[in-house]
């Protein structure tokens, strides 16, 4: 059985969001680079877990980025994935980074695909479905549970006002979230062992880009918090209720 | 040419959202000169000629009780096809849990550039450009969208509804459907709450409450207000609250029209998950507690004396015994 995971580099959430050149570009100054926590902590913990019951599991792991990116595959591998794509191509077009792994996928035919919930810097949720339609499998969204029987999956997702479970014939595509996994660091053994493993950089294929940034807006400065003092509850609800009309 | 509004529904019931969308769609369509149309899968007993007044013109409908599960493979193809028949070059989604389980794959589907998170009405004076959050709200990019076909996915709470006095027809499109591979065999409904990312107002409780027994108090302020429950990720974490309440970066993301924070300290990752909310309100002891950076309004103190005064003082405003 073979697993794709796709993972992308992230700023970590504690970094200060700020734009250059005319705000048309994200300043990277100073920012500190991760794998997107969805892809980590819920998409590839759930892959080597599923690996630890059944060590025949192949763990693939794709990302679409320049060089910068070797670090965090680097660190993907050293929590236990096998081998590494990295598709040689920077773009934010959604479409353009789906069609990159789609190609990888057509060529390795994997039983299970995993994507993050959605990618923490433009928050698009949008890789893993994309990737469904281009591969022609299902897609389930948003799953919170994994289980693996034969070629059967259990999955549970969050649906509008709760919860779903189905059962799925392989192959599938999975975007994951919280409860799939939990959190892990890379012990030593896994940090040695992966630096002899595969990184395969491959040029990108042929594909077209549907979007561009054009800029970023920071959103307009808050007017401050309007302080209310503590023996004056009445004058909180007022404003909530007269100036703000919350509710 | 039309804008094609798809429209979340779930237990027979047309969704929050899909107002929301409707009006947005409708606005676009008058915007580049053309006619709004929305699309309804599954079995609905909604009044769906009422629709109109939303500023629709048409409502197509694929009655199948097999579309009332969300299975992102066969919604695609369906809404491809009524993209087609209705010969749609704007199709817009609410990026809610359906949305963003078809939205990307009916984008794939169809070419289509996508905007996912979408803020406001696109800008069409030259090109056609979509304004959406990134940075978990802490920034927007406007983006722009080359293809002829385009998909927006607006993010929930992000315009007003707006209602005309239209009425709108309403057809049965005929679609041939596929069986879904996917077999559902159970849906967990959690009854007797508002559900987190629908609610206009949250309220929400973090480790300041210092333990489960406490939760009464916020409890009573939600009821009183309508308000969904929510909680900080450590709460979550220590069972003190059900799991589907943790909001934030990990957690749920929401965006409220009143957003009350009581006894959570205002971490980034806590920030991230309701920032989109309209008005924050805070309640904490500390005053060096980060979230009142974040908020519009705040007090300083004991929440287990803040709260119940304010409880009792929308009380008297609503006339509630
Ligand atoms: C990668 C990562 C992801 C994370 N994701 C999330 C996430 O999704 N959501 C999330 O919430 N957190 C998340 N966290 C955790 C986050 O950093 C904070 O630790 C957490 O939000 C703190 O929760 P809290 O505010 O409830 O508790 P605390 O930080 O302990 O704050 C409690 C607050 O209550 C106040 N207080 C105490 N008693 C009273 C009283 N009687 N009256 C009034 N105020 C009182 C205190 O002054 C204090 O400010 C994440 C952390 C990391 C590292
Ligand atoms: N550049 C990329 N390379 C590989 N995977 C990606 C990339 N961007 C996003 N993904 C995957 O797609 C998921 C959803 O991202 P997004 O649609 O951008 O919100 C992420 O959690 C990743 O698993």
């Amino acid at each position: 059985m073979k697993i794709l995971v796709c993972v992308s580099k992230t700023p970590d959430t504690t970094s200060k969001i700020a734009f250059k050149e005319s705000n048309t570009q994200f300043e990277e100054a100073g920012v500190q680079w991760i794998i997107n926590p969805y892809d980590e902590w819920f998409a590839l913990v759930r892959a080597i877990e599923l690996k630890e019951k059944d060590p025949s599991i192949i763990i693939h792991l794709v990302t679409v980025g320049g060089a910068d990116c070797d670090p965090i595959i680097r660190k993907a591998l050293a929590l236990g994935g096998d081998e590494a794509f990295r598709i040689n191509a920077d773009s934010n077009d959604s479409f353009f980074i789906a069609a990159q792994i789609a190609e990888i996928a057509k060529q390795n035919q994997y039983d299970l695909i995993f994507t993050g919930k959605e990618a923490i810097d433009y928050n698009s949720a949008a890789i893993g479905g994309m990737i469904s339609e281009l591969v022609d499998m299902p897609y389930v969204s948003l799953a919170t549970l994994f289980e693996l029987n034969g070629t059967t999956a259990t999955i549970t997702r969050e649906i509008e006002g709760g919860e779903e479970v189905a059962e799925i014939s392989l192959p599938v595509v999975v975007s994951c979230q919280k409860g799939m996994a939990e959190q892990r660091i890379p012990n030593m053994r896994g940090i040695m062992a992966a630096r002899t493993k595969p990184l395969k950089v491959v040029e990108p294929a042929a594909i077209d880009t549907l979007t561009s940034i054009v800029n970023f807006e920071l959103p307009p400065a808050k007017a401050g918090c309007k302080m209310v003092a503590a023996d004056n509850v009445p004058e909180l609800i007022r404003l909530l209720h007269e100036e703000a009309k919350a509710f | 040419m039309s804008v094609l509004i798809v429209l979340d529904q779930s237990d027979n019931h047309i969704k929050k959202s899909a107002y929301e969308i409707l009006s947005y769609g409708s606005q676009l369509a008058a915007q580049i000169g053309t006619t709004a149309e929305a699309l309804v899968l599954g079995t609905v007993n909604d009044d769906l000629a009422a629709l109109g007044k939303y500023g629709v013109s048409k409502v197509h409908q694929v009655n199948s009780e097999s579309l009332n599960h969300v299975d992102a493979q066969l919604y695609t193809k369906t809404i491809a096809e009524a993209v087609a028949q209705t010969n749609a070059s704007v199709v817009v989604f609410s990026q809610t849990h359906t949305g963003k389980s078809v939205a990307a794959r009916v984008a794939a589907r169809l070419k289509a550039g996508l905007v996912a998170g979408a803020a406001s009405l696109p800008d069409t004076s030259n090109g056609f450009i979509v304004r959406k959050t990134v940075f978990s709200g802490k920034a927007f990019a406007n983006i722009s969208i080359q293809s002829p076909i385009k998909v927006i996915s607006l993010n929930p709470n992000s315009v007003s509804v707006v209602t005309t006095d239209g009425t709108a027809t309403v057809d049965q499109l005929s679609i041939a459907l596929d069986a879904s591979k996917i077999k559902v065999t159970a849906v967990n409904k959690i009854t007797g709450e508002i559900p987190l990312t629908e609610a206009d107002i949250v309220v929400s409780g973090g480790r300041g409450l210092k333990g489960p027994e406490n939760w009464g108090v916020l409890l009573d302020l939600a009821k009183v207000l309508g308000a969904g429950t929510a909680c900080s990720r450590p709460v979550g974490d220590a069972h003190w609250r059900p799991h589907h309440e943790h909001v934030g970066q990990t957690g749920v993301q929401v965006a409220p029209n009143l957003y009350i924070a009581l006894g959570i300290s205002g971490a980034i990752q806590h920030l991230a998950g309701v920032n989109r909310s309209k008005v924050m309100v805070v309640i904490n002891k500390d005053p060096e507690a980060p979230f009142f950076k974040a908020a519009d309004y705040g007090i300083v103190g004991d929440l287990f004396e803040i709260v119940p005064q304010m409880t009792a003082e929308i009380k008297k405003l609503k006339g509630i015994a």
